[in-house]
């Protein structure tokens, strides 16, 4: 009699006390297509983020994290091992990985990171209010934030000048927003095509006199020959501005550049709010706000250029 | 096949997305493949280049290609009707229908090869590929049969990349990354494991050595018990195919041990 006694006492205490751990720790699955600095901070942001809303890891939040290691057959296996774990909530770092998870379930929610084009990437229906089981966060590049950027560098901008490639299919969809973001904050985009990296020089040239300033997008035949944009602009004394913050080095005045970090934070504040009950579609995708971005600035690149930077610009940089 | 394994996936996401016929769709993948294939053959056979700096030629090549064919880095085809829908009609879940339907497209397509690997032309491609001097001496036409089981080979890794692209919803152009070597490790382990005496038994081995393949990936998956972590997963999947294709030598030799010396 004794020792049953104690058996089912011991047994009790056993679920007593593991009971409501077990209840109230929350399970999230991360996969993410390659390691890469970006990806990496993204994915460091999302934990933090989530510590600060009381869900740490190994104490009151289960963590799976697996990398496909490039290998996008090795992503769709992941997919499937995280839906058969059903965990509370599945991150997935960029659009490959994302698919994959989404084409696996509809009932668990995902948060996606990183993903450029979630619409035609074909994740969620539209940003407000996706419905479903998807949200997340895009880092789609805010060229309306950079145009307003120019602006607050050099002030009293009305026309500014794009170079690019037509033939890259990437800088014609940054062009075009370009385009209506500058209609919408009353600036003029001047056009200069450049289809090789030997045609930049003549673009830039072609600019000068017509506006008050240049931005280089992220193109790549246009930004490999970025010093002959720096050079047309030192001495035209005209501003040059880039899309991306690897360029500031090689002589751009400023560039607003994502912060993978501040990404994936983001991303990790959406994944808290699921795992304290709200519906995943009901949840808008976010898009880059100037908190997820950090200003890089070459203030040498501004005094060739003729540009005296305001000081509560410079205070924005890091 | 790191170039034709994304080509199928991406022609046949370009097709669907423009409303062409899956079917249809996944026999233009095959075509294009083959097509891949043929190039390779050209560049080996009649340029004389080496066939690894051919297929290597034509590989990259391909990476170019499939961004023309999708017109982007990535297509979804979430909301497209694929081959396999008609397969949601049936009363099982998706994680057994899909891999059902699959099963039998394998059947098919080594049944259809067993058959063709036996014809005279099979036989022909098979000699050359175990001695092709020795083939050439026997009267075959070397060049034409490398190329007609170049553009086989490939037609079959494209079917296998619209296929990908058809159950997973999406064609991404680094889809073929590292698939060669999934294809070697799988010929390689399922042949260790079966020793390919008959052709029906070497196309045994090589559908039962990548399902041991994606099992070891699996498992190197949900090792974290181990410690390991996901950075580990390529190391894990590499250990568990070398403990899998060990396990019988070693067991022989220990065997071996306990009979004691035979001489």
């Amino acid at each position: 009699m004794k020792p049953l006694l104690l058996l089912s006492a011991a047994g009790l205490a056993f679920a007593f006390s593991a009971a409501p751990v077990m209840a109230e720790n929350k399970s999230v699955a991360i996969t993410q297509i390659v390691e890469h600095p970006a990806l990496d901070a993204a994915r460091k942001g999302v934990q933090d983020a989530l510590a600060a809303d009381g869900f740490t890891v190994g104490d009151t939040l289960d963590w799976t994290y697996e990398s496909a290691q490039g290998n996008g057959a090795t992503a769709a296996q992941i997919a499937n091992k995280f839906v058969g774990e059903e965990p509370d909530v599945i991150v997935a770092i960029a659009t490959p990985s994302a698919q994959a998870v989404v084409a696996k379930t509809s009932d668990i929610p995902i948060v996606f990171s990183a993903v450029t084009d979630p619409i035609a990437a074909k994740l969620v229906p539209q940003a407000e209010k996706p419905g479903g089981n998807v949200t997340g966060v895009s880092d789609l590049t805010p060229v309306g934030l950079h145009l307003s950027m120019i602006d607050d560098a050099v002030g009293g901008v009305e026309k500014i000048g794009v170079i690019y490639n037509p033939g890259e299919a990437n800088s014609q969809v940054l062009v075009d927003l370009a385009k209506s973001e500058a209609a919408q904050l009353g600036y003029e985009i001047v056009e200069a095509g450049a289809p090789r990296s030997a045609d930049v020089k003549a673009a830039a040239e072609s600019l000068v006199g017509k506006v008050d300033a240049i931005y280089v997008p992220t193109d790549n035949t246009v930004v490999s020959a970025f010093e002959s944009v720096v050079r047309v602009g030192e001495q035209a004394k005209l501003p040059v501005f880039a899309g991306d913050t690897d360029s500031v080095s090689r002589g751009a005045i400023a560039a607003l550049g994502f912060d993978y970090y501040q990404v994936g934070y983001k991303t990790g504040e959406v994944v808290a709010r699921i795992l304290k009950g709200e519906n995943p579609g009901d949840i808008d995708v976010q898009y880059a706000s100037l908190g997820m971005m950090s200003l890089v600035v070459n203030k040498e690149a501004a005094e060739k250029m003729g540009v005296e930077l305001p000081e509560e610009f410079l205070a924005k940089a890091q | 096949m790191d170039g034709s394994f994304p080509l199928g996936a991406a022609v046949t996401a370009a097709l669907i997305t423009s409303g062409v016929d899956p079917w249809i769709s996944m026999l233009a993948a095959m075509i294009a493949g083959a097509a891949a294939g043929a190039v390779t053959a050209f560049l080996n056979v009649r340029l004389g280049i080496l066939h690894l700096l051919a297929s290597i030629l034509t590989m990259i090549a391909l990476y170019s290609i499939n961004l023309r064919v999708m017109g982007a880095p990535n297509v979804a085809l979430f909301s497209e009707a694929t081959a396999l829908t008609p397969l949601e009609a049936l009363p099982l879940p998706a994680f057994q229908s899909k891999p059902l339907a699959f099963l039998v497209a394998i059947a098919v397509i080594a049944i259809g090869l067993n058959w063709f690997l036996r014809t005279e032309t099979g036989l022909a491609m098979r000699a050359i590929g175990a001695n092709p001097r020795m083939a050439r001496a026997q009267g075959a036409r070397v060049g034409l049969l490398i190329g007609m089981g170049m553009a086989l080979s490939n037609a079959l890794v494209a079917l296998g990349g619209s296929l990908f692209a058809q159950s997973q919803g999406f064609a991404d152009v680094t889809l073929g990354v590292g698939t060669i070597v999934v294809g070697l490790a799988a010929v390689i382990v399922g042949e260790a494991i079966l020793p390919p005496k008959r052709i029906w038994i070497a196309l045994l081995a090589c559908i039962i050595g990548s399902i041991i393949y994606r099992f070891a990936i699996q498992l190197a998956l949900s090792a974290d018990w181990l410690g390991l972590e996901a950075q580990d997963l390529n190391l894990a999947t590499a250990i568990l195919i070398v403990l899998a294709m060990s396990a019988p030598s070693v067991r022989a030799k220990l065997g071996a041990r306990r009979r004691g010396p035979a001489r």
